[in-house]
């Protein structure tokens, strides 16, 4: 019987009272890879943050295996997005990797041989070791998003969530990436990843969440990734549902 | 001084017996000050380049020395040549440290000015040693000595020099209103159409400069950067279009101007200093009561919101009660218990029954024909969404309720149409229940 | 420490001042957050003269807390007016800078009203800063200010570093964000209001991001920055306090400091300008070094192994050089024995021939590797080659030669370069590339 690695429950998220989730619920099993896809601003970041406790939940909870995101930090690694940070900031890739093992640490220690040798092995890994030393802003896309790839990976968790690790890599690096994620999984990791290529999405992944500010169908690729569930997420017209989302914002009726 | 006081103003004065002369003059100066400010502040504001008045207002140091220097007098001319230049020059190399030398923006407008006004003090120091040059007056001003200037058109000089770039500024945004409005929403679309996003940037930064240094005599450095900026995001708090946020920036500068002179009359104290602690009052009243984006607004919507929701839940569970038969009506004690309870349910039910909705014959309260159909609508609507969710959205049955429970209070007549187009209302909604009319 | 002369308490007093500016103005510079020392020194006056005018004090310790009171008013202020206005952030730090600045004024003219106790030389003494007032418990206060503010940036190092370059990361780690912003602008308001009385405050507002953004050319490593930063802060107090001895303090200090950053913009050796406008100029001496090899090669290629003699014209058709620098270049070659010019005919010498072919050879290799693996049209080849091939380095060559001969498409001798990608398309294209190749 597999366990349930992640699962939302009734989750509504409001930015300034506008709600843009509608009381998404779904189950992922352990040990599958995940794609989260939608078209855009329909809420793939946001699910992930609000699931990482980064965005205040209106409704419903989350839960990593059974038990709150809070006490199951340890559990979590997280790829954010490469444009939400400055890549002019004074350190190295491998500053960067390392503070993947800050968590573990906790308050004031710093990070010893332990970690470094944490910290190298998940350069080789993503096949950057060669970069350690290097300051991040000389690196390319690909590179900087293996950085990231690398700090998850020091995290050494069970769940991963990654948003949009592909985009603006080259295809290279979309490979080993990619088979990266398969190792992961086949070690038993969940793995959920924000995805915007459908072409892709067969190939990569074996479970799917069809996204469009509420859920449309999560389950398996081959009987969920179907052309129907396509149109819902894609086509369909949401008026009343933003006018409605609209309406809350202002907080009084249109 | 100028104490002769023309007739016509006598007798608006003799409305005020304690305004002399003086008072006016003072005024007058502090409102040209204002307003000029006010006037290039509001772009300063908009194009989030507030601190560039205050980088501006202290890295124009050297140039007056430069200028007193050149001239050899404290001439208006040469010092506003002086200002505007180093204006143009801290612009200059604020952009290129930011653009070639890679320094973060902030940090090199702060490395720009510092090291100016440094150079300037060094200056003051050494060579401006025979004239009158007190560096902390030009930081407080002085406004109280404004009517014993030497008159220059039968206005003291200050208040000429201020208002001669009031009306400078003003030219200006007359003539170039639609490349400010333009390159200050979106500097590279002015470009794109052949409005120079660059020299307007360097043409706002020296009518900055040049209003800075007219304001120094009267204001000081530091409360000019106030007079800028303050008024400015004041009115960016209560409007929303450009010509009205301008206006009315200078009506917030000529109303701080009064009430700061005012206010340091009162309490003996520095007139600038008054006139900046003035325009922050207005600027934290604005911030609470802005009828759209003040705080308190906000919380009066809140909580009127709140007493809605309650209604329409006492509306609805008495409608729902109906709808059992056989169900004993609920007491009001019982009612405002599964509503919340609290002031704001005693406050919902009782405005309820005032206006004639609900019905409380001893105890028992039930709807009236208003109240009935009141309900009726919010049901309605409850259920339509709820039917929307199942149908159209695919959502599961169980989880329909709270939702809609949410939703149904912002459902209004119109929303309820479309809602209506969009489902089948012949079924029912998706627990069987029939959807009232 | 009552040993030391005034000019030496000024001097100690200066370079702890700078040290803890330069360490605490680095993380305000990498946050953005640059000018809000200039704000908290303005915001420290009304809390100067609060402190005064209720607790009749002119102890530095007494003024200090008046000052740091304020200051953290000031930056509760701008967060509240950020979160729940319109107004954006430089218009908020705007609006508070001026509005305490003005209370302040106000309050210190009731100050010096006779009978109230204070002079006229309260506000020079806080724009400009008097470091001649120093007394040794200032030089304590000061001290004891730099020993808590570095402790504690060491002992938070590694959490400061994670909140400011990756607030969401740390946030879902579990670290108190807020709370560690908060610490570290409170290091920075204790620095700021003590830093005031000695050098004012246009000059505390400098010194803040003055030696952090120099240090900044100089190092990408965090940890170096704050050492740097703390050691010209040092510098610049030292040096500024006994160069200008006739001048005032403060703004001696912030010109020094000021000289440090324009030098190190200047010749910093990898982000200086000097070092950027050298290392461009010699890559496009490089890039163009490499074209007229590989034009060379391309040009006699028909003739191997016969090394051909080229005319300059041909040269000067086949693709667009800058007359003189084409005469240049020519001459730099021939001194680095890479060809000979005789008569207006170039040719290779061997070494040059060797040079030539080992370029030609990872251009086409890069051109094969696009057309195949990076799906461009073949006649798109060319314009890119030429562009990034010059950027590879040698380990992303050799990779692209192994990765060609496991696809069994690798030539090995050197001389023997694999044919122009452009030839390898249909006979009929071929009269129509090779006209295309060369222009």
């Amino acid at each position: 019987m597999t366990k349930v690695a992640f699962e939302i429950h009734d989750m509504t998220v409001a930015y300034y009272r506008r709600p843009v989730l509608w009381d998404v619920d779904l189950t992922v099993p352990e040990g599958k890879l995940v794609g989260i896809v939608g078209p855009n601003g329909a809420g793939k970041t946001t699910l992930i943050k609000a699931a990482l406790g980064l965005v205040p939940l209106a409704s419903g909870k989350v839960e990593i295996y059974g038990k709150s995101y809070a006490e199951q930090r340890h559990l979590v690694g997280y790829v954010p997005q490469r444009e939400s940070v400055d890549w002019d900031f004074p350190v190295t890739v491998r500053d960067v990797v390392l503070m993947g093992t800050y968590g573990r640490l906790g308050w004031f220690r710093r990070p010893g041989k332990a970690e470094r040798e944490i910290a190298d092995r998940c350069l080789e890994q993503v096949d950057i070791a060669s970069l350690a030393n290097r300051q991040i802003r000389q690196l390319s896309g690909g590179q900087q998003q293996r950085v990231f790839l690398a700090r998850a990976l020091a995290q050494q968790a069970q769940l991963y969530f990654l948003d949009e690790p592909f985009a603006g890599v080259d295809a290279a690096t979309e490979g080993a990436i990619v088979e990266l994620l398969h190792t992961l999984r086949s070690n038993g990791k969940t793995v959920l990843v924000v995805h915007h290529d459908l072409q892709t999405v067969r190939e990569y992944f074996d479970y799917v969440i069809l996204l469009n500010m509420r859920l449309i169908a999560c389950g398996d690729v081959d009987t969920t990734f179907t052309p129907e569930n396509l149109q819902k997420t894609y086509g369909g017209r949401l008026t009343l549902l933003d006018e409605a989302a609209e309406a809350m914002r202002k907080r009084e009726p249109l | 001084m100028i104490d002769e006081i023309p007739k016509e103003a006598a007798q608006m004065l003799s409305f005020f017996p304690e305004v002399r002369m003086v008072d006016v003059w003072i005024v007058l100066t502090a409102t040209a000050t204002n307003v000029a400010c006010a006037l290039v502040g509001c772009f300063l504001v908009l194009r989030r380049m507030s601190l560039m008045g205050d980088a501006i207002s202290h890295a124009v140091l050297p140039g007056l020395v430069l200028a007193l220097l050149f001239s050899g007098s404290l001439g208006i001319v040469p010092m506003f040549l002086g200002a505007a230049a180093m204006g143009l020059l801290t612009t200059f190399l604020t952009q290129t440290l930011h653009q070639y030398a890679r320094v973060p923006s902030d940090a090199s407008m702060g490395v720009v000015f510092t090291s100016l006004f440094a150079l300037g003090v060094i200056l003051v120091k050494k060579f401006v040693t025979g004239l009158h040059f007190d560096v902390a007056c030009v930081y407080e001003g002085a406004l109280e000595f404004v009517p014993f200037a030497e008159p220059i058109l039968g206005l003291p000089r200050p208040l000429f020099t201020t208002f001669a770039v009031l009306l400078v500024n003003l030219l200006m945004l007359a003539l170039l209103w639609k490349e400010l409005k333009v390159s200050s929403f979106d500097a590279s679309l002015a470009s794109t159409m052949g409005f120079s996003s660059t020299a307007m940037h360097y043409l706002l930064m020296s009518l900055v400069a040049v209003t800075t240094v007219a304001s120094f005599e009267a204001v000081g450095s530091i409360l000019v950067v106030a007079m800028l900026i303050v008024p400015a995001a004041t009115a960016h708090l209560l409007c929303d279009r450009l010509g009205t946020m301008v206006c009315l920036s200078t009506v917030i500068g000529a109303a701080a101007a009064l009430l700061g002179y005012i206010a340091g009359r009162w309490f003996d104290t520095n007139y600038a200093g008054m006139i900046t602690v003035a325009v922050g009052v207005l600027y934290g009243l604005a911030v609470l009561v802005s009828p759209r984006y003040g705080l308190v607004s906000s919380i009066v919507r809140n909580v009127r919101m709140s007493l809605r929701v309650i209604r329409d839940d006492l509306l609805g569970m008495l409608y729902r009660v109906e709808e059992l038969a056989g169900e004993k009506p609920l007491s009001s004690a019982q009612a405002r218990r599964a509503v919340g309870g609290g002031w704001l349910a005693k406050w919902g039910l009782a405005e309820l029954v005032h206006e004639g909705r609900i019905e409380n014959r001893g105890d028992q309260l039930c709807l009236t024909e208003s109240g009935r159909e009141a309900a009726r609508n919010l049901v309605r609507s409850h259920r339509l969404w709820e039917t929307y969710l199942v149908k159209h959205l695919g959502m599961p049955l169980d989880h329909v309720h709270a939702p809609a429970d949410r939703v149904e209070h912002y459902i209004d007549d119109r929303l309820r149409r479309e809602l209506e187009a969009e489902v089948d209302t012949a079924a029912g909604d998706p627990h069987g229940r029939e959807i009232p009319e | 420490m009552d040993g030391f002369s005034l000019s030496q308490k000024v001097m100690i007093g200066t370079a702890l001042l700078g040290g803890m500016s330069g360490v605490v103005g680095s993380f305000a510079v990498l946050r953005g957050r640059s000018l809000v020392g200039d704000m908290l020194a303005h915001a420290a006056l009304p809390g100067v003269c609060l402190a005064f005018l209720l607790l009749g004090t002119r102890n530095l310790l007494g003024l200090s807390l008046g000052a740091l009171a304020t200051g953290l008013v000031a930056i509760a202020t701008v967060t509240v007016i950020v979160r729940w206005t319109r107004t954006k952030e430089d218009a908020a730090i705007g609006i508070v800078l001026s509005t305490f600045f003005g209370a302040g004024v106000v309050l210190l003219s009731v100050i010096q009203k006779p009978g109230v106790g204070g002079n006229k030389a309260g506000l020079d003494q806080y724009l400009f800063g008097e470091p001649a007032n120093m007394l040794t418990g200032d030089l304590y206060l000061l001290g004891g200010v730099a020993v808590v503010v570095l402790a504690a940036v060491a002992m938070l190092f590694k959490e400061f570093k994670l909140v400011c370059f990756d607030t969401d990361f740390a946030q879902s780690q579990g670290w108190p964000t807020l709370w560690l912003d908060l610490a570290m602008m409170a290091a920075l308001a204790v620095v700021t209001i003590v830093g005031l009385p000695i050098v004012g405050v246009i000059l505390m507002a400098a010194m803040i991001i003055l030696p952090a953004a120099t240090a900044r050319f100089w190092t990408n490593r965090l940890h170096i920055l704050l050492l740097l930063a703390g050691a010209l802060g040092v510098a610049a107090g030292l040096l500024g306090s006994r160069l200008g001895h006739d001048l005032p303090a403060g703004a001696s200090i912030v010109l020094t400091a000021s000289t440090l950053f324009v030098v190190s913009l200047l010749f910093a050796p990898q982000r200086g300008i000097v070092a950027r406008v050298v290392a461009e100029w010699q890559m496009r001496r490089r890039i163009n070094r490499e074209h007229l090899l590989r034009a060379l090669y391309e040009l006699g290629e028909s003739r191997l192994p016969k090394i051909a003699e080229i005319p300059v014209k041909d040269l000067r058709s086949y693709r667009y050089w800058n007359p003189k620098s084409l005469d240049r270049l020519l001459q730099w070659a021939v001194g680095d024995d890479l060809m000979k010019v005789a008569l207006n005919r170039v040719q290779l010498t061997p070494l040059g021939l060797r040079r030539a072919a080992e370029l030609t050879k990872t251009h086409r290799l890069w051109e094969m590797y696009l057309m195949q693996q990076a799906n461009i049209a073949a006649d798109h080849v060319d314009r890119d080659a030429d562009e990034t091939e010059h950027l590879l380095p040698p380990a992303v060559r050799l990779e692209l030669e192994q990765q060609l001969e496991e696809a069994g498409r690798l030539p090995h001798s050197v001389i023997d370069v694999p044919q122009s990608p452009h030839q390898l398309e249909s006979s009929s294209e071929t009269e129509a590339n090779n006209q295309q190749s060369q222009p």
